[in-house]
């Protein structure tokens, strides 16, 4: 067992659900020690909650989290696009370690099962969007066995598990996580499709992931590297899971002339504070603790 | 309140949009000019031109157009006379830059398109369109599974949003004469005179006509339809058959009931793959209350994987799916077939 000495400490900036939701998981974490919940409301029950499991609460935002004597090693920013950019350069200045949760976009895009390995040392890592983090590394999985010129993915998420930044900005969330299947993912080009699905109860969150193969891809070996990609995503989100076997599609005129494969996942919610059915949130706060644990055993290694 | 001194309603037709569902999204440009040609010189005073899942629709998950949509608003902006060109648009599949794109290529209203519980996605696309001087309508899906009072909340959220007119669009064609008017009425109510209020009909229980003209008696000044039915599920309603029931009524639309008999039969019906039809599978759509634009990719997967097409729809139905989630309908046959 690691000793509390040898954990990274870490901040999380935003007290609202979704930091209240991580720090739970970062709490059940061998390798981070969560030490203190910033916010900007003194009546925040985030800050309650983060005081009751033993954190240093405060409501004087980072101003008060960067006057400290001590700073942490890793920062979890769980705010908004616009704060930030505001606070990413101070991080960095201090040489604290930033996990973006919000859309600001600001360092490089990491997905876990992706290409976590490859920004360990950036200061500042962007978790793209929610729909990204489940659907990505799905493309990945095919474009490593065959080309994919085209990857489309539709995120189906119940309605009150989107916030209102996510309603607001639909937009930034079909382009960034388009940019993020094409970046990551592998393909030549990538779509993203949103819906929100008001149903009660509230269903969990759905993802299908379509790539263009070639005609005489082999379809065995794309199967394949899609169960062990979804095996390694859910190593990390225990309710990640395909709902099906992946589906082949012979070209038609409906298809633009090009064969497919199509993959269906479910994420359901580890309830750790939020519902199971908020999938979307919950694959957020997993691949922040998964690469907030990377940044950690970096440090101390 | 007539919509305006020469019209007591508004009609748009649907065709070449609703219908793109009905083609599978396989317009032409040809396609386009001569639909375009014939309900111009017949009076309809606007004609709706996009993928059938609106701007951006084109993809895997709802079919890829044969043509570019921009490429048939241009050729529908060139071929108009007096008939204004509109195009739809839905937040989460389209985006601000497709309705810019739109909007240069000379279409004039922008039809914006949410789940009748979801209207606040829309928000920054209303803003846009009117920054751009687009005339706005915006479109509350599947309005038959909310009460009145519910969609009358929606509807405000539009207009306050920049939206001119706002529609209860019945996309399961399973309203039923009073919840119709019902649904109209509580819109007319909340919007006062900030919006005007539309109604877009399907026939999957045939009453879209009907449907309509009750929605103009609740106040509805603006009203859909497509020509020949040419729509998703059963179809729209059929707008010659509309035309020629506001005659007989003295609602005043614009329209030449002779011509756009004509126009149904010469030059929309060759076009179409087959009639959209009132039969089991549309009518289980009415029943169940399922998005019509699930009828042709029910009917690939049915195919596909040897299972009922009106088992999926039913199914589709129980899950509640909603507009857009064509995806979920390839999992439910799978599953159906795991089953036999």
């Amino acid at each position: 067992m690691t000793s509390g000495r040898t954990r990274a400490s870490a901040a999380i900036v935003g007290s609202g659900n979704i930091g209240t939701d991580l720090m739970y998981k970062l709490l059940r974490s061998e390798v981070i020690e969560p030490r203190w919940m910033i916010g900007v409301d003194p009546e925040s029950p985030g800050l309650k909650r983060a005081r009751d499991n033993g954190l240093i609460a405060s409501a004087d935002g980072v101003d008060w989290l960067l006057a400290q004597d001590e700073r942490p090693d890793i920062v979890f920013e769980a705010t908004s696009a616009y704060v930030h950019r505001e606070n990413a350069p101070r991080y960095k200045e201090l040489g604290i370690q930033a996990v973006d949760l919000t859309p600001a976009a600001i360092g490089p895009a990491v997905v876990p099962a992706v290409n976590l390995g490859a920004h360990l040392d950036a200061p500042n890592v962007s978790l793209i969007t929610c729909g990204g983090q489940a659907t990505i590394p799905m493309v990945y999985a095919v474009s490593r066995v065959t080309e994919v010129a085209y990857a489309e993915i539709v995120a189906s998420v119940a309605s009150p598990s989107a916030g209102p930044g996510t309603r607001a900005n639909i937009d930034e969330f079909t382009k960034t996580t388009a940019r993020g299947i094409e970046t990551i993912g592998g393909a030549r080009r990538g779509k993203a499709i949103i819906i929100l699905n008001p149903a009660e109860p509230p269903m969990l969150m759905q993802d299908t992931i379509f790539c263009s193969i070639p005609v005489d891809a082999d379809r065995e070996a794309i199967a394949t590297s899609i169960k062990e990609v979804a095996a390694e995503v859910a190593s990390y989100v225990p309710g990640y899971r395909l709902r099906t076997e992946p589906q082949f599609d012979d070209p038609t005129a409906v298809s633009g002339g090009l064969a497919r494969v199509a993959v269906f996942v479910e994420v359901e919610g580890a309830g750790d504070f939020l519902p199971p059915y908020s999938g979307n949130l919950d694959i957020m706060t997993a691949a922040a603790t998964k690469v907030g644990e990377g940044f950690a055993q970096r440090i101390h290694s | 309140m007539p919509y305006s001194a020469d019209l007591d309603i508004r009609i748009t037709d649907s065709c070449l949009r609703d219908g793109s569902h009905a083609k599978q999204h396989q317009f032409t440009v040809e396609h386009v000019r001569s639909i375009v040609a014939a309900l111009d010189d017949a009076g309809v005073p606007v004609i709706e031109v996009t993928h059938g899942d609106g701007l951006g629709g084109s993809s895997f998950n709802y079919g890829f157009s044969h043509t570019p949509e921009q490429e048939l608003i241009k050729a529908a902006v060139a071929t108009a006379r007096r008939a204004k060109i509109a195009f739809l648009m839905l937040p989460g599949v389209g985006v601000k830059d497709d309705i810019r794109e739109a909007a240069d290529n000379g279409a004039s209203i922008c039809r914006i398109a949410t789940h009748c519980t979801e209207a606040d996605v829309s928000i920054q696309h209303f803003g846009l369109a009117r920054e751009l001087g687009l005339e706005t309508v915006g479109f509350l899906m599947m309005s038959h599974s909310q009460p009145p009072e519910v969609l009358a909340r929606q509807a405000r959220i539009m207009a306050d949003a920049g939206c001119q007119c706002v529609y209860v669009v019945d996309s399961a064609g399973a309203l039923i004469m009073e919840q119709t008017s019902d649904r109209i009425a509580a819109l007319v109510a909340e919007l006062g005179s900030d919006a005007q209020v539309g109604f877009h009909g399907h026939e999957n229980v045939g009453l879209g006509v009907a449907n309509s003209i009750l929605a103009v008696r609740a106040g509805a000044q603006q009203i859909d339809g497509s020509v020949r039915r040419f729509g998703a599920g059963a179809g729209n309603t059929p707008l010659e058959a509309f035309a020629a029931v506001t005659e007989k009524l003295g609602i005043r639309t614009g329209i030449d009931t002779l011509k756009i008999i004509d126009a149904a039969e010469d030059v929309v019906r060759p076009i179409m793959d087959g009639e959209c039809l009132l039969d089991r599978m549309t009518l289980t759509m009415g029943y169940a209350g399922v998005y019509s634009s699930f009828l042709k990719h029910a009917d690939r997967q049915a195919k596909k994987y040897g299972v009922s097409g009106a088992e999926i729809l039913i199914e589709a139905g129980r899950r509640k799916l909603i507009g857009g989630q064509e995806d979920q309908l390839i999992e439910i046959a799978v599953a159906l077939a795991a089953k036999k």
